[in-house]
């Protein structure tokens, strides 16, 4: 079965470009970062392939289904999570609530209540405080509880934004350590959209440079760090 | 003392019609962050229905289970055939803004002038379920009625329905995730536009409630249900117009409140003392009287 294929991507905000022409393909399994600036068009890659956002042209494809032209909640049906920019949960909510709204669009609840267990085995401390409103967690909890809603849908495609974003440098160090355990444990294939560079490209087995909308570099993970003229000009290392 | 606890009585029974009325508006505003002005038109058009029913068959119930279904069918309707519509056009600058409002005072008009139409002007009064004379304790009949009663009643199970379905199911749950945080709920597969139709559907059921309610008790008019509209949009805000628990307590307060100026001051000051409260809580507690002292949203 065939992973992430994006091809000749272009998406724009009304009349200002904002992706031209991307290109990359994730293998199965495989962690995938996604380097670039402030402002370079990782976000909006995310949200074009989790449905939010509508592309201009080009094509991507998922176990060789087309996604673009899809709404979240179709793609979230085969296997593709989101967990969007900035601690993504609802904070009126219950950490509990947070979980099973990961699981909402299944008319099983018994199998979201196991998908659920898995989770809290994965970050116990999401157990410990399964009744409290999601408002009191910590920035790095706040993070898990986002990772956690998005594995109770079961997701073969995780598709992370940022989860480093406005954490303690000890919590993103936690943070990765946990998306690097978890997708070899569950198997996932992941798009990790990060400025955080080297401890995103650590993890991933390739990586995409992105500037100003466009691929400038994409490889093995470990050829991307290794670069000295990729190092100096968007590394920033 | 019998006075104080007669006015309380009075009070509660007025405080839960406005508590179905200010729910219906807040549960809009949650959704859809438009103050729905035609809600008094759709809950008086839910009740017209009900009214009709109910004096056909001779029982109020039927009435009142019709202007449920009526009044969730127009709720429904109005945001899939009008606010969708409208959503899609004016999304963007003051248009996106005013809009909305605008749009909904356009249909309170135009729900009054079918209904107008349909029903004609003049005052209609229903079969009441139970009785309007007071209850007698010894001696002294108080305003305290066996309707009043049931009026307390009836939207006690209301909003006992209601607190279940939205903390106990999975549709409640879509139903404030989606309102607290569309694009997250989107995101965990929610459909959030049909979700809020059916927010908009549960509101005007809600809505017919009240209006049959109201009606139990009063007459009815294409303008019989503008005052309810009035009150319960001042509760709401007094509650804070994010939460639903906030619109209840704040309907029991201004319904207690407005009882006591009614029993103890006058009935002329009733509307004054209405907007004197919402003026106070907005210059107090412009968050309602819910808020813990920070503002859940930007």
């Amino acid at each position: 079965m065939s992973g992430l294929a994006v091809n000749n991507l272009s998406v724009s905000h009304g009349a200002i470009s904002a992706l031209r022409n991307v290109t990359f393909s994730v293998e199965p399994g495989q962690l995938a970062a996604v380097i670039g600036s402030n402002g370079a068009g990782k976000t909006t890659l995310l949200r074009t392939l989790s449905g939010l956002k509508d592309a201009s042209s080009g094509n991507a494809e998922w176990q060789g289904r087309e996604m673009l032209g899809k709404k979240p909640d179709v793609l979230v049906r085969r296997g593709i999570s989101h967990v969007s920019e900035g601690k993504s949960v609802i904070p009126e909510l219950t950490v509990k609530e947070n979980l099973v709204l990961g699981g909402i669009w299944r008319s099983n609840r018994t199998d979201t209540n196991a998908a659920i267990a898995e989770v809290v085995e994965l970050f116990p401390r999401l157990g410990e405080r399964m009744g409290q409103s999601a408002d009191t967690l910590s920035g790095g909890e706040r993070q898990m509880l986002a990772i956690g809603r998005a594995l109770v849908s079961r997701p073969k495609l995780l598709l992370l934004d940022e989860p480093s974003l406005g954490l303690a440098p000890l919590v993103i160090e936690q943070i990765f350590e946990t998306i690097d355990k978890l997708r070899h444990r569950l198997g996932l294939t992941v798009v990790l959209v990060e400025q955080n560079a080297m401890s995103a490209l650590e993890i991933a087995d390739t990586g995409v440079i992105i500037n100003l909308g466009e691929v400038v570099a994409s490889g093995k993970a470990s050829d991307l760090i290794n670069d000295p003229a990729l190092r100096a000009a968007y590394l920033g290392y | 003392m019998q006075k104080v606890f007669e006015t309380i009585l009075i009070g509660l029974s007025t405080g839960s019609i406005y508590a179905l009325m200010s729910l219906a508006i807040v549960l809009v505003w949650r959704s859809t962050r438009v103050v729905n002005f035609a809600q008094a038109g759709q809950a008086m058009a839910s009740t017209y229905i009900g009214f009709e029913i109910a004096s056909r068959s001779e029982i109020f119930w039927l009435g009142l289970v019709f202007a449920i279904v009526a009044g969730a069918l127009l709720g429904a309707g109005v945001d899939y055939f009008f606010m969708r519509v409208l959503f899609k056009h004016a999304n963007s600058g003051p248009a996106a803004v005013v809009a909305p409002v605008i749009a909904t005072l356009g249909l309170l008009g135009l729900i009054r002038s079918i209904v107008g139409l349909t029903w004609g002007g003049e005052f209609k009064s229903i079969q009441t379920p139970a009785s309007t004379n007071g209850f007698t304790i010894g001696e002294s009949t108080i305003p305290f009625s066996p309707l009043n009663v049931l009026i307390i009643v009836t939207t006690s199970i209301i909003l006992i329905a209601l607190a279940i379905l939205f903390q106990k199911t999975n549709l409640g749950l879509a139903l404030r995730a989606s309102a607290y945080a569309p694009e997250i709920a989107q995101l965990a597969g929610i459909r959030t536009a049909r979700t809020r139709t059916i927010g908009w559907a549960i509101a005007g059921g809600v809505g017919g409630v009240a209006g049959m309610l109201v009606t139990a008790n009063n007459f009815l008019s294409p303008y019989s249900l503008d005052l309810l509209l009035v009150f319960g949009f001042i509760a709401a805000v007094i509650g804070g117009l994010e939460s639903m628990v906030g619109a209840v307590v704040g309907a029991f307060v201004l319904g207690i409140g407005l009882t006591f100026i009614l029993n103890y001051v006058g009935t002329s000051l009733v509307f004054i003392g209405g907007f004197t409260v919402l003026i106070l809580v907005l210059i107090i507690k412009p968050d309602g009287i819910m808020s813990r002292g920070k503002a859940r949203r930007a």
